[in-house]
């Protein structure tokens, strides 16, 4: 489904990815875990189409089409889908009327029937329950005061409304408490089945006890220097990110 | 007398545009009124339209306007047909009156309005004693560069006087509508005076609207008296036709412990000056203005508020967004004056605007000035562009740029009104802001 290959990245002006690759089949889930700074985020900009993000070498096939030629709505419409580490306030649009519009453009996009207001209304309801979010929230501006957690949660509600086939959820974890860990999870498990894949990326293990992985890799200086199975997610839970480090220096000679 | 002479000033231009509409004989009223007409007049004559150097008008030449000739309206110029349905707003069912080209037209209004609210067209009543509009007419207007309003003074002959009685609320919306028709070069006066009584409430939907070529100069003048304890909420929809011209003014009187809420949205004429001068005379009154002005191609839209606190413990919130595109201008001046005694008072502006083309101008500028103690005053102008966060969120999530743009478009613009509680009104608004907001261009 998504084959990266040695992708070179420069944000303004400094090289973040350094030759990643990385492949991912329908029906997997990977991990992505590292330290600050190794370049995760960037990796998930990368694929959502952020501007400012210059690939300098490598290629990014997904369904067998370069997705680094498309736009950010194209690709969006194609199935992919980013929940964001910091999701953007935006005062003044309705999230219903947000959702709405979102959800009838990949429609429209896919060459698919668009839902009138109540068909929509209906899904919506349904995707709620599962994410225990507040039917109040539809009426707020997106994400304007909501806490932390309501703001990642509306990620994944966003997620399962929109029913991507590659979702990259960016650090969704970070700033939840455990029963908004649990909810989060709950929605990414209650979607996964073989046609979906999920890049799961975040800092700490915490989360894959709930989202349990196919597969674990290791981001460090801009290139995936270790992969394996789940419990390389807790081995480099007991010893550190310092332990991929120590390993890759003795490895080396 | 010839009337250049009598400016006695060589540098005032020639102006077709004064000449035109002057030439017509005063219109017949009473005696007091015929002075004030000749003052008017006179004032005119003497100082011409505001030129270059006059700083209320520094940022909207008149050179232009001043150089056409217009026609004043006549009585067959406003009994011209206009198509009925498209004079309706969504949400205002109830009393309406109707202008149309300057003129009222009983056959546009809509009568039923409740006990304890008069509204009766001023035209009859200019042609009796009228001692009861001479308050309404008393401002002199001495400054050059109140030149529209003297305009007015000398000229209007048709407006309306609506009148709330003590302690009346009234619950129904009271629409005002003023049509321009028909594509010549017609110039009208309106005067409209609303009072209301003391602990009386009032609800007004003000709107100009016209055909989509008209090139009309529309000059309005309007004065609202706010008796203590009582409150106005007024909303000001100027979707007049984007070829016209429309020079307005509004001037609110607010006694003790009264209230105003405005909210004001410009979204039409080729030109448009809106003058709001708000005076906070009495004890605790307040006002709130929540306004949007959107100017696209070659549009010039200039809005001048100008708040006094003349008394203790009054406050003021204005907040206001500003929209250009294309080759447009738009001007926001709000000068909050706090006068000396008017201790406590709380003032503040807000402004924020969003430039949508590199073409397109925006001219923000807060005044304070402070002459009170305990003083509570803030001020705030930003000109920026789109949040592009925003924007990439937008599209991630599968929005088209364009969609996505107007999208965020119409949200800066939406604090006018996404606290109307009239939803159907509201919902009318939101498609007008979202077909009247110019569009992102590149290189902006």
């Amino acid at each position: 489904m998504l084959k990266i290959d040695n992708l070179h990245v420069r944000v303004a002006g400094k090289d973040i990815l350094k030759g990643l690759t990385l492949h991912v089949n329908a029906g997997e889930v990977h991990a992505i875990m590292g330290p600050n700074g190794a370049g995760k985020s960037t990796l998930g900009n990368v694929l959502a189409g952020r501007e400012g993000y210059e690939v300098v070498e490598g290629s990014v096939v997904y369904e067998g089409a370069d997705l680094l030629a498309l736009e950010p709505e194209q690709r969006a419409a194609a199935g992919v889908f980013l929940a964001f580490q910091y999701p953007v306030e935006i005062p003044g649009v309705n999230n219903t009327y947000f959702l709405r519009a979102a959800f009838n453009a990949q429609r429209k996009a896919r060459g698919e029937a668009e839902l009138d207001s109540m068909q929509f209304l209906k899904r919506v309801r349904e995707k709620l329950a599962v994410l225990h979010l507040k039917d109040e929230l539809l009426h707020r501006a997106v994400n304007e005061g909501f806490s932390g957690g309501e703001k990642k949660r509306n990620e994944i509600f966003q997620m399962a409304l929109l029913e991507p086939r590659l979702a990259i959820l960016d650090e969704t974890d970070s700033g939840l408490d455990i029963d908004a860990l649990k909810m989060v999870a709950d929605g990414v498990n209650a979607m996964r089945n073989p046609a979906r894949a999920f890049v799961v990326i975040t800092h700490y293990q915490r989360l894959l006890d709930y989202i349990v992985p196919d597969f674990v890799h290791v981001l460090a200086e801009g290139r995936i220097v270790e992969s394996g199975d789940k419990s390389l997610a807790l081995k480099l839970e007991e010893h550190g990110y310092s332990w991929i480090a120590a390993r890759r220096v003795a490895g080396a000679t | 007398m010839d009337r250049r002479a009598a400016r006695g000033r060589g540098d005032v231009m020639s102006e077709p545009l004064l000449e035109s509409l002057l030439e017509s004989p005063p219109a017949p009223g009473p005696d007091w009124l015929g002075a004030l007409r000749g003052h008017a007049r006179a004032q005119l004559e003497r100082d011409g339209l505001p030129g270059p150097r006059n700083e209320a008008w520094k940022y909207t030449p008149l050179r232009a306007l001043a150089r056409r000739r217009y026609a004043n309206h006549d009585a067959a110029a406003s009994s011209r047909a206009v198509d009925a349905g498209a004079l309706d707003l969504p949400g205002l069912d109830g009393a309406r009156r109707g202008f149309v080209n300057g003129g009222y037209r009983a056959d546009l209004s809509r009568l039923p309005v409740a006990a304890g609210i008069s509204v009766e067209p001023i035209a009859p009543l200019l042609a009796g004693a009228a001692d009861g509009l001479r308050t309404a007419f008393a401002d002199p207007f001495d400054a050059p560069g109140q030149a529209f309003a003297r305009l007015n003074t000398a000229l209007a002959n048709d407006g309306l006087v609506v009148r709330v009685a003590a302690g009346t609320r009234v619950e129904e919306r009271l629409h005002l509508l003023m049509f321009a028709a028909g594509a010549e070069a017609l110039a009208w006066n309106l005067r409209i005076v609303v009072e209301l009584g003391a602990g009386s409430a009032l609800t007004l939907v003000e709107h100009h609207a016209g055909d989509a070529d008209e090139v009309h100069l529309g000059n309005i003048v309007s004065q609202y008296v706010l008796a203590p304890g009582s409150r106005l909420d007024l909303l000001q929809l100027q979707a007049a036709a984007e070829t016209s011209t429309r020079i307005r003014r509004s001037a609110f009187t607010l006694d003790a412990d009264a209230v105003l809420a405005l909210r004001t949205l410009e979204l039409g004429s080729a030109l448009a000056r809106h003058d709001l001068v708000v005076h906070l005379d009495g004890d605790r009154a307040s006002c709130t203005s929540r306004g949007v002005f959107a100017a696209r191609d070659r549009q010039h839209l200039d809005t001048h508020i100008d708040v006094r606190h003349r008394a203790r413990d009054t406050a003021c919130d204005l907040v206001w967004r500003g929209v250009a595109g294309g080759r447009s201008r738009g001007i926001l001046h709000g000068a909050i004056t706090v006068e000396a005694g008017a201790d406590g008072t709380d003032a503040s502006l807000d402004t924020k605007n969003l430039l949508l083309s590199a073409q397109a101008e925006i001219d923000a500028q807060p005044v304070l000035e402070i002459h009170a103690d305990e003083v509570k005053a803030a001020h705030g102008a930003t000109v920026g562009q789109l949040d592009e966060q925003a924007l990439f969120y937008l599209r991630t999530r599968g929005l088209a740029e364009a969609e996505a743009r107007s999208l965020l478009t119409l949200a800066f613009c939406r604090s006018t009104v996404d606290s109307l509680e009239n939803a159907a009104l509201r919902d009318h608004i939101d498609a007008l802001l979202l077909e009247r907001l110019p569009a992102q261009e590149e290189a902006a």
